[in-house]
């Protein structure tokens, strides 16, 4: 895979296509995997590590559950490429930032990541537009059965999965959504739906998952427990509460056009005209305002733009991307020059492509 | 003569440990050597270790407990939360269990089961000390015991049954 290339595209999950994709950006599922006979990644020494990433690069070439992969060997990479690999939630940041040999294989519509050599020998993670967890559930069990026909994963009759860290071990699974809730922020009735989630045991993070900070309004929901309950009962977890958040979204939406159509419009029309216009932007005024303009979009008081382009921007306006697009090394405030010009041309383009 | 530090025969092994800055002077009999040795393989290679004779198993030793089979000690485990290879769910069981009720809320995995038989716990990390074996063999140019341990793991991993499907 042309990493240079990934600047120009974009991941299938980010186009807006699947179920309820206005606030759901995106349904993930991973699994934690290890190979019963070597040490955890951490604990390995560099001839062990190179020999468990041989191997499962040698089953991933084989495309597993019939899916092509690219394999990218994370551990040759500039730093660059692999936050690169982190911005587009290919890999994770541990898997960016840790020492030894390491990588990664990409399906081509890079809604498919098995990571080799991370915390656990194996992470892999099926990533879909909108709400569609059962879809990214039938595609990893698929690949961890085609995978497992091959290997012997560590696994214990009573612990089921044994992974490196012992908040993973059972399951081995995370089922995650990621849900933008402008409304919800902005009249803070977030925090009730953070405290509602905390009490069934759902852990609410940021848009890069552990540690990460909210940005843009997107929360990460997913499961905390991974051992005691099936896949499916964790899966349903999720697939139950997430309807009631949309709807206590939509709800507080309508009410705030209700409110103040005008003062609302007028809002995400500054944003709009800000992201246009302006000639330097940090990333965070960036996230923020693509935000009111993603809602915007969604609410009706903006028209001439699309969602998947807006979703887009939100990755490609990241540090790394922006510097792999100048082909520059950029300091904090180039590239805050760089990536207002970047949107301004993307947004232009897109009245272009529209007369 | 001195005694036995475990039991009343006569002392044969006289072991002399270091451990963290600590000398202890350990005393054993051939039999009590021998469970002495055989409880801590890894250990025995480089500097024996183990508790003085009459110590009773405190928190302490749990924390300087190793896994035989990667060598980490619990106590390596709190301080940086990650394990170092599947046995340590065995090893450090006791230990875990809390944990795990702790963090999950349950100690019984329901879910997926690989296809493939799990096999015995003893198997699957026999072969995480072969392969380390084998490799300081190598290394030492031990060739014949390189050959031997290579020829143990092979027997192990082609004798690898395909269990039959099971029920989710």
């Amino acid at each position: 895979m042309d990493l240079e290339s990934l600047t120009r595209t974009s991941g299938e999950w980010l186009r807006a296509t699947g179920p309820e994709s206005d606030i759901v950006m995106s349904s993930r599922i991973r699994l934690a995997r290890n190979l019963a006979q070597y040490p955890f990644p951490a604990r390995a020494d560099d001839a062990t590590r190179a020999e468990i990433e041989e191997l499962l690069h040698g089953l991933i070439e084989q495309r597993p559950g019939g899916k092509r992969f690219n394999y990218i060997p994370v551990s040759t990479l500039e730093p660059l490429d692999r936050q690169m690999l982190v911005e587009r939630q290919l890999i994770s940041r541990e898997h960016s930032e840790t020492q030894g040999r390491r990588g990664v294989g990409i399906s081509d519509e890079e809604n498919v990541s098995l990571m080799v050599n991370e915390e656990d020998h194996l992470r892999m993670q099926v990533l879909h537009s909108g709400f569609a967890l059962d879809e990214c559930w039938a595609e990893i069990d698929r690949i961890d059965d085609a995978i497992e026909a091959e290997v012997t994963y560590a696994f214990s009759e009573r612990l089921g999965y044994l992974t490196a860290c012992p908040t993973n071990c059972g399951t081995g699974i995370r089922v995650s959504v990621l849900l933008h809730l402008p409304a919800l922020v902005a009249t803070k009735e977030i925090q009730k739906v953070f405290q509602a989630l905390q009490k069934i045991g759902l852990a609410v993070r940021g848009l890069y998952g552990e540690g990460s900070q909210a940005m843009g309004d997107f929360y990460q929901i997913s499961n905390q427990m991974t051992l005691g309950k099936s896949e499916v009962q964790l899966i349903k977890t999720i697939q139950d509460v997430v309807p009631n958040i949309l709807g206590y979204e939509r709800r507080v939406r309508t009410a705030l056009v209700k409110e103040n159509r005008q003062g609302l419009h007028d809002q995400v029309s500054r944003a709009y005209g800000i992201l246009q216009n302006a000639q330097t932007i940090s990333s965070e005024e960036t996230m923020h305002l693509l935000s009111s303009v993603r809602m915007g979009i969604n609410i009706g008081l903006i028209d001439d733009l699309q969602i998947p382009l807006v979703n887009e921007l939100f990755v490609h306006t990241q540090p790394a991307h922006l510097q792999k697009i100048r082909h520059a090394k950029l300091e904090s405030a180039e590239r805050n020059i760089a990536r207002a010009a970047y949107i301004r041309q993307r947004l232009a383009e897109r009245h272009v492509d529209r007369n | 003569m001195k005694k036995c530090g475990r039991c009343s025969k006569p002392a044969v092994l006289h072991i002399t440990e270091l451990r963290q800055g600590e000398v202890q002077a350990l005393h054993l009999c051939e039999s009590c050597a021998k469970e002495y040795l055989s409880q801590s393989p890894e250990e025995q290679e480089s500097v024996p270790a183990g508790a003085s004779a009459d110590a009773e198993p405190d928190l302490d030793e749990i924390d300087h407990q190793d896994c035989p089979n990667c060598g980490i000690s619990f106590k390596e485990f709190r301080a940086g939360g990650r394990l170092g290879c599947p046995h340590d769910y065995t090893v450090f069981e006791d230990e875990l269990l809390p944990l795990l009720e702790n963090i999950h809320g349950e100690t019984e995995h329901c879910g997926k089961v690989p296809k493939r038989a799990p096999d015995s716990s003893h198997r699957q990390f026999k072969l995480i000390k072969l392969r380390t074996d084998l490799r300081a063999a190598v290394e030492d140019e031990r060739y014949e015991e390189a050959a031997r341990i290579r020829d143990e793991i092979q027997a192990i991993t082609t004798n690898d049954p395909v269990g039959e499907p099971r029920e989710v």
